[in-house]
């Protein structure tokens, strides 16, 4: 499948800032099941993107700018060839041993109630089904709502509502999976919704843990359902943190307003010509 | 060697005779007036006053800055006896920084399984952004402080490595300066060899692991979390004395993946940065956002090479308790030789038949929390009750993993003035060790600290320890 993708970060100042510094992880990585045919990234104002690739293999961009700065935006538009792999990873950079994704952070930490939901689920010995048993019972308990969880919600604090968005159902899965001795990670991307929408208020995240002799398996728990070629993986880590679209900081300015668009739709198949 | 050891006495030994060490101070001690080191110990206080060096205790309310109690008699070493620590802090140093590299790069250790994959890659010290991404130089711990214990003639034992970012060593230099001013007969009666020369040495350092990219003269800085930080008065006297700007997170930008210093003449590039801030609030785009104490941008900056962090971030892992147990296999893999410093006796509660033993011994031994320092969360067994013994208890079977134990060492003892006059008070020994490029610094001896208690072994400084000029007699 053959998926669009724009999607424009807009920070406006009600006092113009001094300088923004940011780090963007906005810029995906071929493997299996996903291939790159065209990615751009622009920032509206004059600065270098410096790009590195961080500890967890994800590629970030770096830049500053200089004020006065009234608004400042940021534009990804690509195109991305997908195919499913029944939400199978293979083929992307790993910089760890599966081992380092048992970490606690502060975001992802299991709390009682976390763990007795996670231990009421395990299938000793058969860790695909415990990890569907999760995906299942979180996508049926859990509600969509966007209004009561913000970006450092903790994975306690969500699950104690049954709510959030799909960063929060992600750091449930990963708590849970986690305390059952399973290696879990973050994922942050976007997907292309079945029934047609197009714009949306965010990109996606959802949940990778490892299984033996698959691999890397992603678990979308705000869909209940494994990744499909409906899905675009952009930047994995520990939680939220490490994977975030933007992280930024500023010196000076007041009154910080941020609209986010994303627009992702599925391309029309081109013809090939030899 | 559990409690039954006889405490060994630097100055006088069981019989009375005086260690060879000690023979002039021993004299010296004799001879003067019964008032005089009071008197002296009065006019250190008003000293140490003037010069404002104060040391904030957290959970004491009553006073956020404190004096450092200085006890006025000075702890002697032979040069043979620094020859051999120094030569064992030079090897320990190394293969800490030898261990950093290799956890943060090929993980050679813990494929060999020397040391297991959890303890590095669950401990909260351990900093994943550092994976695969080289520091200047390869060098991560520039700055350390190893923490010594001594319980007899001959032997010396590490009880605790100090790679984050060490303090004290303001008091080793002010301790000296103060015996100086009001003891000049003392010091024409010994060679002691001098320590002064650290912030040179330190400077050295600093400049030696600039990076590749920076100018023959690079720039160096000091950066504080600022005044509310217990040893900031640490940070601004090594400034001082380093001719370095003292600087705070808001003073300094990254821009292009460059480090700047906000100053009267505009913008100037800063190559080197002896931080005493904590890796959590280094660079809120990488670590804890909330942190408006640290460089935006400073992560970028520094994974690009265009500037040296000392220490580098994530050293904690090497000074970690339970990573410690492991250090004479981990002096023996990367450098092959034979630890020259002992570590004391460790039992690792993670593993169920030693977190047994400690459990049937908690009278006896010392258990730490693995990731504690300063002398917090720590149970003396034979100085705790048995009501603090049964809650200790609880917590350590509620989380094995969190724990170390080790036996009650007799701690050496050295006479020290206190209320009844002289007496032999536990001492133990913070030396500390630059390691640059070039070289690695060690000025001769240390910052020793004294439990002022009777019997105490808590020399902290946040549990009312005190501090005493150490002195190495050159031969």
């Amino acid at each position: 499948m053959r998926i669009r993708i724009a999607h424009e970060t807009v920070y406006s100042y009600a006092v113009p800032a001094h300088a923004v510094i940011q780090t963007l992880r906005l810029t995906p990585r071929n493997y299996e099941g996903q291939h790159i045919l065209n990615w751009r990234i622009d920032v509206d104002q004059d600065a270098r993107l410096d790009a590195h690739e961080d500890a967890f293999g994800n590629i970030t961009h770096t830049f500053s700018c200089a004020g006065p700065i009234q608004t400042l935006t940021v534009r990804v538009d690509g195109l991305v060839e997908t195919s499913d792999t029944a939400g199978v990873v293979r083929g992307a950079v790993e910089r760890f041993p599966p081992g380092l994704y048992l970490r606690e952070t502060a975001l992802s930490a299991a709390d009682p109630a976390i763990r007795s939901f996670a231990e009421a689920r395990e299938r000793p010995g058969d860790r695909l089904s415990t990890l569907h048993a999760l995906l299942d019972d979180l996508a049926r308990d859990m509600t969509f709502d966007k209004d009561p969880t913000h970006a450092s919600t903790t994975a306690a604090e969500a699950f104690a509502l049954r709510r959030g968005v799909c960063q929060d159902f992600a750091h449930v899965f990963i708590a849970a999976a986690r305390h059952l001795g399973i290696p879990a990670r973050y994922v942050g991307g976007y997907f292309l919704h079945a029934d047609g929408t197009v714009d949306q208020e965010a990109g996606h995240a959802w949940a990778e843990a490892h299984v033996p002799d698959l691999g890397w398996v992603g678990f979308d728990a705000a869909n209940g359902l494994c990744p499909t070629e409906q899905h675009i993986r952009i930047a994995c880590g520990l939680d939220y943190l490490n994977a975030a679209p933007i992280r930024g900081s500023r010196h000076g300015g007041e009154g910080e307003f941020l609209t986010v668009k994303v627009m992702v739709d599925q391309a029309l198949r081109q013809v090939q010509v030899q | 060697m559990a409690g039954a050891a006889p405490i060994f006495d630097e100055m006088t030994l069981a019989d009375g005779a005086v260690r060879p060490a000690y023979e002039t101070l021993a004299r010296w001690l004799q001879s003067i007036p019964p008032d005089l080191l009071a008197t002296r110990s009065r006019e250190a206080e008003a000293l140490f006053r003037r010069i404002g060096i104060t040391f904030a205790v957290y959970g004491d309310a009553a006073s956020t800055e404190r004096l450092i109690p200085f006890d006025v008699i000075p702890r002697v070493l032979t040069s043979d006896e620094w020859g051999r620590l120094s030569k064992g802090l030079t090897q320990r140093v190394r293969a800490i920084n030898a261990f950093l590299g290799d956890v943060y790069s090929k993980r050679e250790i813990l494929r060999a399984g020397i040391v297991p994959e959890d303890l590095v890659y669950r401990n909260p010290a351990f900093r994943p952004e550092m994976n695969q991404q080289p520091v200047p130089h390869g060098i991560y711990v520039m700055i350390a402080g190893i923490d010594i214990v001594r319980v007899d003639g001959d032997t010396f034992y590490v009880l605790e490595d100090n790679a984050r970012t060490p303090s004290g060593v303001s008091y080793m230099l002010e301790n000296r300066e103060v015996m100086i001013r009001l003891f000049p007969e003392l010091f024409s009666a010994h060679r002691v060899a001098p320590v002064e020369n650290y912030t040179d040495d330190l400077l050295a350092t600093m400049q030696s692991v600039a990076p590749r990219s920076a100018s023959s003269d690079p720039t160096c800085v000091l950066l504080t979390p600022g005044l509310f930080n217990s040893a900031y008065y640490e940070h601004t006297f090594l400034a001082d004395k380093l001719g370095v700007e003292l600087v705070e997170g808001r003073d300094l930008f990254v821009k292009a993946d460059v480090v700047y210093m906000r100053t009267t003449e505009g913008p100037k590039r800063v190559d080197v940065i002896y931080r005493r801030l904590d890796d959590d609030f280094l660079d809120p785009l990488v670590f804890r956002p909330d942190s408006a104490l640290g460089v935006p941008g400073l992560m970028s900056a520094y994974h690009a090479g265009n500037v040296t962090l000392a220490n580098a971030v994530g050293t904690g892992v090497a000074d970690d308790k339970a990573v410690y147990s492991y250090m004479p296999e981990i002096v023996k893999f990367y450098l092959g030789e034979e630890p020259i410093l002992k570590n004391v006796p460790t039992w690792r509660c993670r593993e169920a038949d030693e977190l047994k033993y400690v459990l049937e011994r908690l009278p006896e031994l010392v258990v730490k929390e693995v990731h504690g320092s300063g002398g917090y969360g720590m149970l003396i067994g034979p100085k705790a009750t048995s009501a603090e013994i049964e809650t200790f208890r609880e917590k350590l079977i509620a989380d094995p993993a969190n724990f170390i134990a080790q036996p009650t060492l007799a701690l050496s003892t050295c006479p020290t003035l206190v209320e009844e006059g002289v007496a032999p008070r536990h001492v133990d020994l913070r030396p500390f060790v630059l390691t640059g490029r070039d070289k690695v610094r060690i000025v001769p001896g240390g910052l020793t600290r004294v439990a002022l208690k009777e019997g105490s072994l808590v020399v902290n400084s946040s549990q009312g320890g005190g501090t005493k000029d150490t002195w190495v007699l050159d031969s």
